[in-house]
C-alpha cells in the first residue's frame, strides 16, 4: 500500500533545549511521550481497579460476609467500574491513538501538541480525586458506576468529588478527541486518502466523534446530580416535580455510545493485527468502515434497552428491542471479515495474533449474549443479574482489554526498539484466556439461575459457580504480573527489533526505525 | 416455522433439564411457574440454539483456517480482499435470522405489557431495605423483612436451606388468578423480581409502574431486589406463597384479625417490660440494618442511638425523629410504616437498651398525641 519516502536519520531538534527529569514529562508536547504516559497511567489504573475486583471475588468466594462490609463492597464495585472504564480502558486507547495515529498517517505530531499535554495531565488529577475518596468520611462512592439517583443523592462528600472527577475526565476526553479528529482530517501524508487510511485511524475517528457527542451529555447529567445534591434543585426528585428515570435516559444516551467508545478502537487494533499475521490484506476494508459508521449511528437510538425493567410503553420496548437487534448486523459483518481475512492466509501465531484470535472468538460470545439481552422479555429476566456482568466482561475484558494487550505486543518492539519475550507473552496469553473464561463463563449460569448483581452475599445454590469464578479471577489477575514483567523486560533491552518488526506488517509506522525516533516524518512521506 | 422453533425450544429445555438432573449446577433459567415465564424460557432456548449454530459455523470455519492455512505447513497466502456477493449475503442472512427472532419476541412483549382485566391488585412498595404490600381489594397491608438471622450471615451458625431468600411475612396470592402489581418505592429505586413468574419491575419513588402475573401452581416462589438500593440491597428478598382460593381467603381473614388486634393495641397501656420486649422485635425489623444491634450506628454515615442526646433527652423530640425522620439523610419517617403501639415500643426499647437506662416508658397514646400535633403543624409549615 505504501512506498514512503522517509528522510532524516538525524535529529534536528537542537533548536530548543529539552527539559530533563520530571519536567520533561510535565511539559512534553511530543505525541510519543504523551502516548507512553497515557499507557502507563492506564496500566496503573488497571492494577488498582483489578485489585478491587479481586477483593470483590474474594468476598464472593463463599456465602456469608467474611472480608468486607456491604457498604464497602458497594464502594468496590462502583469504583472498579468507574476506574476501569474512565481510568484504564479509555486512556489506554487514547495512548494508542497518540502513538500510532501520527505514525500511521505520516504526520510529525498531533495537530494540537499543547492541548495534548493538557488532556493527559488532567487524568492523573481526576484519578487521584477518585482514589482519594476512599479515605474521606463515609468512604468512596457506593451507588454504582451508573450513578442512579435517588441513591446517588444520599451519599457523602465523595459523591461530589466523583462528579467533579467525571467532569475532568470528560474534558480530557473531549480535548483528546478534537486533537485526533483534526490530526486525521488534516495531517495525512500526501496520497493517503481517507479510504487508504489504516482501519485503526478510521475507528478512532468515529470514536472521537462519539466522544464529542456524548461526553457533554454525561457532564449535563452529573451536573444535575450535583445541583440536586447541593443546591436544592429537583431534576430527579419526584416530590419536587422531577423524575429519577429522566437521569437514566440521559445517562444511557451517553452510556450506550460509550460502550462503542470502549470497543471501536479495539476493532481498529484487531483489524491491523489479523492481516499482518495472515500475510493477506484485510478482507472487506470498505465494508469495515461502513460497518463501524453504522454501529456508531445505531448506538444513539438503542439506549433504553438498558432500562427495559424500568417500565416503558410496549411500543417503546419494541422499538428499542428491534433497533438493538439491528446492531448484530454490522457487528456480524466485522466478525465475518476477520475470519475471511484469515481464510487462505499464511498464518503464524505470535502473541499479538493469539490475543487477536481470542478477541474475535470471545468478543463474539459477548455479542451473542448481547443479542440474548436485546430480546426484551428475556432481558427483563436477566437485567441486573450476573448474566449482564458476564456479558459486559466478555465484551470489555476479552474484547477491549485483550485488544489492548494485542496492540501492546504488536507495537511494543516499535516503541522500545526491542522484541518482547515471546515465551512469556504466550504464558501471559494462555493464562489470561483460560483464567478469563473460568472467571466469567460461570456468571452466565449464575444470572440465568437468578443471582442479582451488586450483592455482597448470596443464596446457597449460587455457591459452586461463584467459587469457580473466584478461582478464575485469581488466575487471571495474577497472570497480569507476567504482562508487567514482559513490558519492563522489553524496555530494558533484548533482541533488537528491525524497522519492519513483523513479516506481514504494512503501513507507514513500519518505515521508521525501531525504536521510533523522537521526531518522525518531519518531511511528509508520499503514499502512492 | 413457528412450530419448528417451539420444538427446538423444547428440545433445548429437555437437554438442560437432563443436565440439571445430572449435576446440582443449574445451567438455565429457573423452572417457569407462569405462562409469561414459560414463553421467556422458550424464547431464550430458541435464541441460544440459533447463536450456537452460528457460532459453530463461523468458528468452525475459523479454526479450520487456523489449522489448514498455517505458514508452518507451508501455506501460501492468497490475495483476495473483497467479494461484493459474499459481503451482501452475510449482511442479508443475519438480518433475516433476526427477523425470525423478533416476531415471537414481540408477541411476548405485548402479552407482558397487557395488565388489563386483573382478578386482584396489590400495591408493592420498596423501602431501604424491605418490601411493603397493600392488597387493594382485600384491605390487607404488611411489611416483609428478611428473616435470616444475622448470625447466619456472619458465619457464627450453620446457614439454613433458604439462606437470604426467606422473609417474616410472605406475599400470599391465590393460584390461577391474574394479579396486577402496582410497583413503587419510598426512598430509592428498587426492583421487584420473581424469576419463576417472569416479572421484574423497578419501583420508582414518586411514580407507579404496573406489571402482572398469574401463577400456575401452588408453591413457594423466591426472588430478590434487582436494583442496587444501598447497603442492604442484597438483603431484601421476596417470597410469594401461591395457595388455593380457600387458603387465600383464610389468610386474608387471619391478617384482618391481626390488624384489628393491632388497632386495639393502640388503645392499651403496657408495662415497661412488655414495651421493651416488643420494641426489641420492632428494632430488629426496622432499625438494626443501619443503627446496628449495639445501637452504635456506622461511623461517618449513621448516627448512634446508644448514648445519643435524642434517646436520652426529651421524649417528645425522640418520638418526633422516629415519626418524621430526618429529611435529607438516610433516617426515614416511620410514622406511616409503624403503628402507635409499635412506635411506642421501639422508642421505649431505645431509651432503655444498652447504656440508655433512662427507665422511661412510652405509651401508644403519646404517639397518637404526637401524630395529632404533627398533622396540626403540617399546614402551618406550608
Amino acid at each position: 500500500m505504501t512506498d514512503a519516502v522517509h528522510a532524516h536519520g538525524h535529529d534536528d531538534h537542537g533548536h530548543h533545549a529539552h527539559p530533563t527529569g520530571i519536567m520533561r514529562w510535565l511539559t512534553t508536547t511530543n505525541h510519543k511521550d504523551i502516548g507512553t504516559m497515557y499507557l502507563w497511567f492506564a496500566l496503573i489504573m488497571l492494577f488498582s481497579a483489578g485489585t478491587m475486583a479481586l477483593l470483590i471475588r474474594a468476598e464472593l468466594f463463599q456465602p456469608g460476609l467474611q472480608l468486607v462490609h456491604p457498604d464497602f463492597f458497594n464502594q468496590l464495585t462502583t469504583m472498579h467500574g468507574l476506574i476501569m472504564i474512565f481510568g484504564a480502558i479509555m486512556p489506554a486507547f487514547t495512548g494508542f491513538a497518540n502513538w500510532q495515529v501520527p505514525l500511521m498517517l505520516g504526520a510529525p505530531d498531533m495537530a494540537f501538541p499543547r492541548m495534548n499535554n493538557w488532556s493527559f495531565w488532567l487524568l492523573p488529577v481526576a484519578g487521584t480525586m477518585l482514589m482519594s475518596s476512599f479515605f474521606l468520611p463515609g468512604g468512596a462512592v457506593a451507588g454504582g458506576w451508573t450513578m442512579y439517583p435517588p441513591l446517588f443523592i444520599q451519599g457523602g462528600i465523595s459523591y461530589d468529588l466523583t462528579i467533579l472527577a467525571v467532569h475532568i475526565m470528560g474534558l480530557s476526553s473531549i480535548m483528546g478527541s478534537i486533537n485526533i479528529i483534526t490530526t486525521i482530517l488534516n495531517m495525512r501524508a500526501p496520497g493517503l486518502t481517507m479510504m487508504k487510511m489504516p482501519l485503526f485511524c478510521w475507528t478512532w475517528l468515529i470514536t472521537a466523534y462519539l466522544l464529542i457527542a456524548t461526553m457533554p451529555v454525561l457532564a449535563g447529567a452529573v451536573t444535575m446530580l450535583l445541583t440536586d445534591r447541593n443546591f436544592g434543585t429537583h431534576f430527579f426528585n419526584a416530590a419536587g416535580g422531577g423524575d429519577p428515570v429522566m437521569f437514566q435516559h440521559i445517562f444511557w444516551f451517553f452510556g450506550h455510545p460509550e460502550v462503542y467508545i470502549l470497543i471501536l478502537p479495539a476493532f481498529g487494533i484487531i483489524s491491523q493485527i489479523i492481516p499482518t499475521f495472515a500475510r493477506k490484506p484485510l478482507f472487506g476494508y470498505a465494508s469495515m468502515v461502513y460497518a463501524t459508521a453504522s454501529i456508531a449511528v445505531l448506538s444513539f437510538i438503542v439506549w433504553a434497552h438498558h432500562m427495559f425493567a424500568v417500565g416503558m410503553p410496549a411500543a417503546a420496548q419494541l422499538f428499542f428491542m428491534f433497533s438493538t437487534m439491528l446492531i448484530a448486523v454490522p457487528t456480524g459483518v466485522k466478525v465475518f471479515n476477520w475470519v475471511a481475512t484469515m481464510w487462505k492466509g499464511s498464518l503464524t501465531f505470535e502473541t499479538p495474533m493469539l490475543f487477536a484470535i481470542a478477541f474475535v472468538c470471545l468478543f463474539t460470545i459477548g455479542g451473542f449474549s448481547g443479542l440474548v439481552l436485546a430480546i426484551a422479555p428475556v432481558d427483563i429476566q436477566l437485567q441486573d443479574t450476573y448474566y449482564v456482568v458476564a456479558h459486559f466482561h466478555y465484551v470489555l475484558v476479552s474484547g477491549a482489554l485483550f485488544s489492548i494487550f494485542a496492540g501492546i505486543y504488536f507495537w511494543l518492539p516499535k516503541w522500545t526498539g526491542y522484541m518482547y519475550d515471546e515465551t512469556m507473552g504466550k504464558w501471559h496469553f494462555w493464562l489470561s484466556a483460560i483464567g478469563m473464561n473460568i472467571l466469567f463463563f460461570p456468571m452466565h449460569f449464575l444470572g440465568l439461575a437468578g443471582m442479582p448483581r451488586r450483592i455482597p452475599d448470596y443464596a446457597l445454590q449460587f455457591t459452586e459457580f461463584n467459587q469457580i469464578a473466584t478461582v478464575g479471577a485469581f488466575i487471571f489477575g495474577f497472570s497480569q504480573l507476567i504482562f508487567l514483567a514482559v513490558v519492563l523486560k522489553a524496555i530494558k533491552g533484548g533482541v533488537k527489533a528491525p524497522a519492519r518488526v513483523w513479516e506481514g506488517a504494512e503501513g507507514l509506522e513500519w518505515t521508521v526505525p525501531s525504536p521510533a525516533p523522537y521526531h518522525t516524518f518531519e518531511v511528509a512521506p508520499v503514499v502512492k | 416455522m413457528k412450530s419448528m422453533w417451539q420444538r427446538a425450544g423444547l428440545a433445548g429445555a429437555a437437554l438442560t433439564t437432563s443436565q440439571m438432573a445430572l449435576a446440582e449446577y443449574a445451567f438455565n433459567l429457573q423452572t417457569p411457574a407462569s405462562k409469561v415465564a414459560q414463553d421467556v424460557f422458550h424464547l431464550h432456548n430458541m435464541i441460544m440454539l440459533v447463536c450456537l449454530g452460528i457460532f459453530i459455523v463461523v468458528f468452525g470455519a475459523m479454526f479450520y483456517s487456523l489449522y489448514a492455512h498455517r505458514k508452518s505447513k507451508g501455506h501460501k497466502a492468497a490475495h483476495f480482499h473483497e467479494n461484493t456477493m459474499v459481503e451482501v449475503v452475510w449482511t442479508v442472512i443475519p438480518f433475516v435470522i433476526l427477523m425470525g427472532m423478533a416476531y415471537p419476541a414481540a408477541k411476548v412483549v405485548i402479552n407482558m405489557k397487557d395488565t388489563t382485566n386483573p382478578d386482584m391488585t396489590v400495591k408493592i412498595t420498596g423501602y431501604q431495605w424491605k418490601w411493603g404490600y397493600d392488597y387493594l381489594n382485600d384491605g390487607v397491608s404488611f411489611y416483609s423483612n428478611l428473616s435470616t438471622p444475622r448470625e447466619q450471615i456472619n458465619g457464627q451458625v450453620q446457614k439454613g436451606e433458604h439462606y437470604l431468600l426467606e422473609v417474616d411475612e410472605p406475599m400470599v396470592v391465590p393460584v390461577g388468578k391474574r394479579v396486577r402489581l402496582l410497583i413503587t418505592a419510598n426512598d430509592v429505586i428498587h426492583s421487584w423480581w420473581v424469576p419463576a413468574f417472569g416479572v421484574k419491575q423497578d419501583g420508582i419513588p414518586g411514580f407507579i409502574r404496573d406489571s402482572w402475573f398469574k401463577a400456575d401452581k401452588i408453591g413457594t416462589y423466591r426472588g430478590q431486589c434487582a436494583e442496587l438500593c444501598g447497603k442492604d440491597h442484597g438483603f431484601m428478598p421476596i417470597v410469594v406463597e401461591v395457595v388455593s382460593e380457600e387458603d387465600y381467603k383464610a389468610w386474608v381473614a387471619k391478617k384482618k384479625g391481626a390488624a384489628t388486634n393491632a388497632a386495639a393495641d393502640n388503645g392499651k397501656i403496657f408495662d415497661n417490660a412488655e414495651l421493651i420486649a416488643r420494641g426489641e422485635k420492632v428494632y430488629a425489623a426496622n432499625c438494626v440494618a443501619c443503627h446496628q444491634a449495639n445501637g452504635m450506628g456506622l461511623p461517618g454515615t449513621i448516627l448512634p442511638i446508644n448514648g445519643s442526646k435524642v434517646a436520652t433527652g426529651p421524649i417528645d423530640a425522640h418520638i418526633a425523629v422516629v415519626l418524621n425522620g430526618r429529611p435529607g439523610t438516610a433516617m426515614v419517617a416511620f410514622g406511616g410504616r409503624l403503628s402507635d403501639a409499635e412506635i411506642a415500643a421501639v422508642v421505649t426499647y431505645q431509651r432503655n437498651a444498652w447504656d440508655n437506662k433512662t427507665g422511661d416508658a412510652v405509651q401508644p397514646a403519646q404517639i397518637a398525641a404526637a401524630r395529632g400535633g404533627a398533622e396540626a403543624a403540617a399546614p402551618a409549615a406550608q
